[in-house]
């Protein structure tokens, strides 16, 4: 049957490209999830009425945050050609995604972090002041774990825009099934490659979204 | 042996000493406290130049309208709040002049409630507990000992693993209270604390205070729009309206004296609207059978609440109770009684004076013209 319908498809070469898409949205949400959340909370703790009120930081980081967002992903990637190559030291394979994929969407999780502090009780900020608590204990054991599932639920929204971001990337070289779909399958007119690489990202995007809902579910005690 | 006499009457003659300064001293010291605040152009001032005094193990009530000012005056008093100018000291700290890290060391030594609990919903029971006493950096050991101490002491005890989505309005708060209780405060601030709770509820949660009040010696700030709070568990009180005290004293006192408009108004909340209970009153005196009849005025009675038993076992009269409000608070009982004393009119005369002379029961023959 495979010889049939699948007459293009080599699995040692599927399974490298699954691994590579793995290997970039692991790490790029990594990076994402800790620049993401310094970002969000950066907006958060210096708006207006904020722990560290300041109108020029939070001017600045709001800036940056726009301007990254704005930034179509596949026109990002080659605006950072540069910075990647003087990073890297190259501008091709997973590793050199990893910066464009972490600028693109840390900003956009930056905003779904700052949405969710804003969720936090302010009477729960309130009592812990109240308690003589210092900004770093609010931060770690009021601001994060009560606005933990949103966060949660963010970094899924997320995961799933890179799981798309790492299959650009791979169409100008980063590898992944995104490369293996366009060299080896749109290229060579071998549609069945093109299918199967498709099948597999929803495959990888619903994997996702089951453990980002899972666990949001689990922490939410509310 | 002797010795153990000798050490007796030292730590006797200790603690005397101990908790007559403390009774005679204000913990609470507010001077000409003003808080504006900016809303665009304008100017409003929530708290007007308000000084106060709060003595050390009294629960202090403070009620008003909505608007009045008292979320921001209590939040004032723990710096929640920054003043506008005046100070507030509390102990032997100027909590209005502490630098920042000072301020977080005085605020674990003043505990506050709120009306929505503000408990966290990531935490159990337990860990909100224990959240006050790791922010103090108190051991682990020690934390689970003290949180199970507090658990017991507000009747949850079997519950320290719930969530806070799992408990009642009622337990809600009471882990409100065991967690400004965590860190041994000398001074419990409470933001409408019961408002938020159905009226059987709220008593519980008044007990709760008087108790802890009590077996503490806890000074207590409580503020509330509800006069049947101040009743239950107040010392004092002081009445706010835009922003200033317009009347306080002992609660007794304002309850039986008001003088400010906004005071009988509160007064008329618990105690029903006096002035037409007279007026049926004097209806019913215009009645032929209605002779003989009493008013009794209790205000901070403890010793003479079995008056009328005394007075039918004592007397040979029969005692008919015609109307009348008696509401206990924390000095005792407050409120009026018409009575009518039946029987041979000389038992009525011995009566009539027994209470005149041998109480201290205000009482007032109420005549009816025939
Ligand atoms: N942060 C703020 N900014 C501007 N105005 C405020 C602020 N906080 C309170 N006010 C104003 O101060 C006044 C007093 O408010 P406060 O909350 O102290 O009243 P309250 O007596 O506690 O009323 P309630 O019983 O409704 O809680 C109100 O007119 C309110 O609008
Ligand atoms: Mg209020």
């Amino acid at each position: 049957m495979k010889d049939e319908f699948f007459a293009n498809l080599d699995l040692a070469e599927l399974y490298q490209a699954t691994y590579e898409t793995f290997y970039m949205t692991i790490l790029s949400l990594i990076g994402t999830f800790i620049i993401g959340i310094l970002l969000g909370l950066l907006l958060y703790l210096t708006a207006k009425d904020g722990i560290w009120q300041n109108k020029v930081i939070n001017w600045i980081v709001a800036a940056f945050v726009n301007i990254f967002r704005a930034i179509p992903f596949i026109i990002l990637i080659l605006l950072l050609f540069p910075f990647t190559n003087f990073l890297i030291g190259t501008v091709r394979g997973p590793n050199a995604a990893l910066p464009a994929l972490i600028i693109g969407a840390a900003p956009f999780y930056a905003r779904l972090v700052e949405i969710g502090l804003k969720e936090v009780d302010k009477g729960v900020v309130e009592a812990a002041k109240a308690m003589g608590a210092k900004t770093s204990t609010i931060i770690f054991k009021v601001l994060l774990p009560e606005s933990m599932p949103a966060l949660v639920s963010g970094i899924t929204v997320t995961a799933i825009a890179l799981i798309g971001y790492t299959a650009m990337a791979g169409v100008i070289g980063a590898g992944g099934l995104g490369n293996y779909a366009y060299y080896f399958g749109f290229q060579r007119r071998a549609f069945d490659i093109v299918f199967v690489c498709s099948v597999a990202i929803i495959v990888i995007v619903f994997i996702f979204q089951f453990i980002g809902d899972y666990i949001a579910n689990k922490l939410d005690k509310r | 042996m002797y010795t153990d006499v000798f050490l007796f009457a030292c730590r006797k003659a200790f603690f005397n000493g101990y908790f007559l300064t403390e009774e005679a001293s204000d913990v609470i010291k507010i001077d000409s406290l003003t808080k504006e605040f900016s809303i665009g152009e304008k100017k409003l001032t929530a708290v007007n130049d308000l000084s106060l005094e709060i003595q050390s193990g009294e629960i202090f009530g403070i009620i008003g309208y909505s608007g009045a000012g008292k979320s921001t005056f209590i939040r004032l008093l723990n710096r929640l709040e920054t003043p506008s100018s005046g100070s507030v000291t509390i102990g032997d700290k100027q909590i209005t002049t502490l630098s920042k890290k000072d301020l977080r060391n005085a605020r674990q030594d003043i505990g506050m409630i709120f009306q929505h609990f503000n408990l966290l919903w990531s935490r159990t029971v337990q860990d909100n507990i224990a959240f006050p006493l790791e922010i103090a950096g108190v051991g682990k050991s020690e934390r689970q000992k003290r949180v199970q101490e507090l658990v017991d002491l507000v009747g949850l005890t079997g519950r320290e693993k719930a969530y806070p989505s799992q408990l009642s309005g009622g337990q809600k708060q009471r882990v409100g209270i065991a967690r400004a209780l965590a860190n041994r405060p000398n001074v419990l601030l409470c933001d409408e604390a019961t408002s938020a709770l159905d009226p059987e509820t709220t008593n519980s949660i008044l007990d709760l205070l008087v108790s802890i009040n009590k077996k503490l010696g806890l000074t207590i700030v409580m503020i509330t729009h509800e006069m049947h709070v101040i009743r239950k568990i107040c010392d004092r009180v002081a009445v706010m309206e835009k922003g200033s005290i317009v009347e306080q004293g002992d609660v007794l006192e304002v309850f039986s004296h008001p003088k400010m408009p906004v005071t009988k108004k509160f007064v008329k909340q618990v105690m029903g609207d006096t002035d037409e209970d007279e007026a049926e009153m004097n209806q019913l005196f215009q009645n032929e059978n209605n002779r003989n009849v009493l008013r009794l005025h209790f205000i901070g009675e403890t010793t003479n609440q079995a008056l009328i038993s005394q007075l039918a076992k004592k007397f040979d009269i029969d005692l008919n109770i015609l109307q009348g409000k008696i509401t206990q608070t924390q000095r005792g009982a407050y409120g009026t009684l018409f009575v009518q004393l039946i029987g041979d009119q000389h038992e009525i005369d011995k009566a009539v004076q027994y209470i005149d002379e041998q109480t201290s029961v205000e009482m007032e023959v109420v005549e009816n013209e025939r």
